[in-house]
Order: structure tokens, then sequence, then C-alpha cells
């Protein structure tokens, strides 16, 4: 049996993983910002990015407030945590965000595919917490739902466009499905935190129910027998997520405390 | 001997790639002719008329709602969207402003400023 303590910071982990997840994918997809491929998809795009740090946003002030609650029990010396601090000052290794938010942009093809791939499985996820037993998560799931499902037709959109397009959008989206798929293992492998997902294989068969009707769509065939990529859930990244945690943490490790 | 001068602003290449292949297919991109223009109206609320917001390029008729959902109203200004392709909007000429406008312009008894209207009459 776990005692409460225990319990605690396992959850503890569990909400960073879900706003560390947010807030890398809100990231990478802001690199968009001023490089899109029409004003309107930039704006787009932009705009999701906006709705993942405002998930991100959401997950770290309940881990704020579980851990300067749980003051003493985490890594971190202080018990005045903030959703900035958490943001700003953890290290790569205390990131838990899956691998494939934080792998770089790209192409186009490779960034709406990314954000179909995640959020069909966010939305599978976010279901749980929204019947599950945390009053708080379950709050940030329903807001969330809501974006999620835009996320969704936005992005199968643009999948079933380029992929059932032009030879070079079709050959592009194909690259980007290769690239992309060893990390959507990682989805559906419980990390020890995440004691309240009990039914992996129900969502990953979820997922993969929602996905095959896109895919068929879009003239794309899901890979066979690809190694699966994992790690990020536990804190083992990719060469990629030094860099992006440089340019997101710059400013507030080389200037302490700065505000716009 | 032509020599062709553009501006260019930051962004307008990607990290790696100082032009050539990279600029060539963002102009065919950004080709004018490649999507065509939609005009977009919004309806504010319940109950008030769809008014003109503005125009935009889309694809489609269902990424020019999405589009019009993105740019028109992600600061809460609309519950309703209508898009139509520019080229299907016909338009009065200005030339002929004078001939269809001006003849109104010394009939104000068409305004109904000449009633008196009884107090409990409120929305006039």
């Amino acid at each position: 049996m776990l005692t409460d303590s225990q319990k605690k910071n396992l959850l503890i982990d569990f909400v960073l993983f879900l706003a560390d997840t947010n807030l890398i994918l809100g990231q990478r997809n802001a690199e968009w910002c001023a490089h899109g491929p029409i004003l309107e998809q930039d704006i787009a795009i932009t705009n999701i990015s906006l709705d993942l740090i405002g998930q991100s946003r959401n997950f770290y002030q309940y881990a704020a407030k579980l851990l300067n609650e749980n003051a003493g029990a985490s890594q971190l010396p202080h018990n005045d945590l903030t959703e900035d601090s958490l943001a700003y000052l953890r290290t790569e290794r205390e990131f838990k965000n899956l691998l494939i938010t934080e792998l770089p942009k790209q192409d186009w093809a490779h960034t709406v595919l990314r954000q179909l791939l995640y959020s069909l499985y966010s939305q599978s996820l976010y279901n749980r917490l929204l019947n599950g037993h945390d009053v708080q998560l379950s709050a940030i799931a329903e807001k969330a739902l809501k974006e999620v499902a835009y996320h969704i037709k936005w992005s199968s959109e643009w999948v079933i466009r380029l992929g059932d397009g032009t030879d070079e959008s079709h050959e592009r989206m194909l690259i980007a499905l290769q690239a992309l798929w060893p990390y959507t293992g990682e989805f559906f492998i419980a990390a020890t935190y995440e004691t309240s997902i009990t039914d992996y294989n129900v969502i990953q068969q979820e997922w993969s129910e929602k996905l095959t009707p896109i895919l068929i769509q879009a003239t794309l065939e899901v890979p066979q027998n690809v190694f699966m990529q994992k790690g990020g859930k536990q804190g083992i990244h990719t060469e990629h997520m030094g860099f992006i945690l440089a340019d997101l943490q710059y400013l507030q490790r080389t200037y302490p405390g700065a505000e716009w | 001997m032509k020599t062709f001068i553009g501006k260019q602003l930051y962004g307008d290449f990607g990290e790696q790639e100082p032009g050539g292949e990279i600029a060539k297919e963002k102009k065919a991109m950004h080709d004018e002719d490649a999507w065509p223009l939609w005009e977009v109206f919004i309806r504010s609320k319940q109950g008030l008329d769809h008014k003109h917001a503005g125009s935009l390029k889309a694809a489609d008729a269902q990424m020019a709602i999405e589009n019009a959902r993105d740019v028109y109203t992600r600061r809460q200004e609309g519950v309703s969207i209508w898009v139509v392709e520019s080229k299907h909007i016909h338009a009065t000429n200005p030339g002929e402003s004078e001939s269809l406008f001006e003849p109104a312009e010394d009939k104000i008894y068409r305004h109904p400023t000449f009633y008196d209207l009884p107090d409990e009459i409120k929305h006039m």
C-alpha cells in the first residue's frame, strides 16, 4: 500500500508530465510564428500553441500548489514554487514531456501530423481525467477537451489535404509519418506515476480507431514493425531537448525574476 | 541586363537555407493566385446581423471558415461565421455613384423625422 505522501508525489509527477508535454509542444509550434506558410495558417498554428501553453499553465499551477503543500518532499529546495519556476527553472532530466513534443518542427507535414497524433492521444487521456476522482484535473480536462477537439479537426484536415494532395505533399507526409511513428509507442506505456490511468490498452485502441480512417483518407499507410522510442515520461530525452530548454529558459536564467 | 532587386525581411528564409530553392518555393506558396480570396461575415451575438469583418485566403470553404475562426474570432468577436468566395460578390460601379446615390440627397422627407412620436414608444 502506498502512503498518502507517496500517492501525492506520484500525482505531482503525473501533473508535471501533463504540464511539460503541453508546454514543450506549445513552444515547438510557436516556432512557426512569422514563419507560417501563409498568414492565416501562421495565426492558426500559433493559436493552437497558445491553447497548449494555456493548458500547461493550468497543470503547472496545480503542480505548484501540490508541491508547496508538500514542501520538503520535492527535489526542489523551495516551498514558494510557481508555474513560472516550474517551467523556467527545472532541468532537462526533471522534464517529463513525451519525446514526440521536443522533436524539431521540420516542415508543415511534420507539424500537422505531430499535432494530430498527440491530440488524438490527449483527447483520450483527458476524457479519463474528466471522469476521474481528482476534481482539479477534471476541471482542467473539461476546458481543454474543447480546444483539443478543434486541434484534431484542424490537423486531421491538413493531414488529409496533404496526404491526398500532390506528389510532393504526399511524399512529405510519408516522410513525416515514418519519422514520427516511432515516437507514438511511448504514449501508451504507463509511467509509475500514472496510477489513475489504468486502461492504456483501451486508450491505444481508441487512438488507432480514430486515427486509421484519417490515414486511409489521406492515402497513408501505417509503418509496420517499427522500433518504438521511449524515455520522455521518465526524463530521458533526445538531443533536441537541451536546445529547446535553452530557448525557453534563457531569459529567466540570465536575468532571474525578470518581468514584462 | 535586368537586375532583380527584392526587399528581404526577417523570416523570409529558413534557418539553414540562404534562399535558393527555398526562396523559389516560398514564392510559389505566396503566389497571389495560389488560394482564392474569401469575404468573412461575423455575427457578434445572437439576434444581430452578420457583418462584414474582412477577407482572407483559403483553399476551400471549410478552410476559409477555420481561418476566419482563427483570424477574426480569437478575441470572442463572434458566435457565427459566414464566408463567401469574393468572386461571387457583385458590386456597384464607383463610376455610377452619381446616378445611383446622389438623387436621394434632396429627398429628406424620406426620413421619418417629421412625426411627433408618443412618449410611450421607446425604440424608434
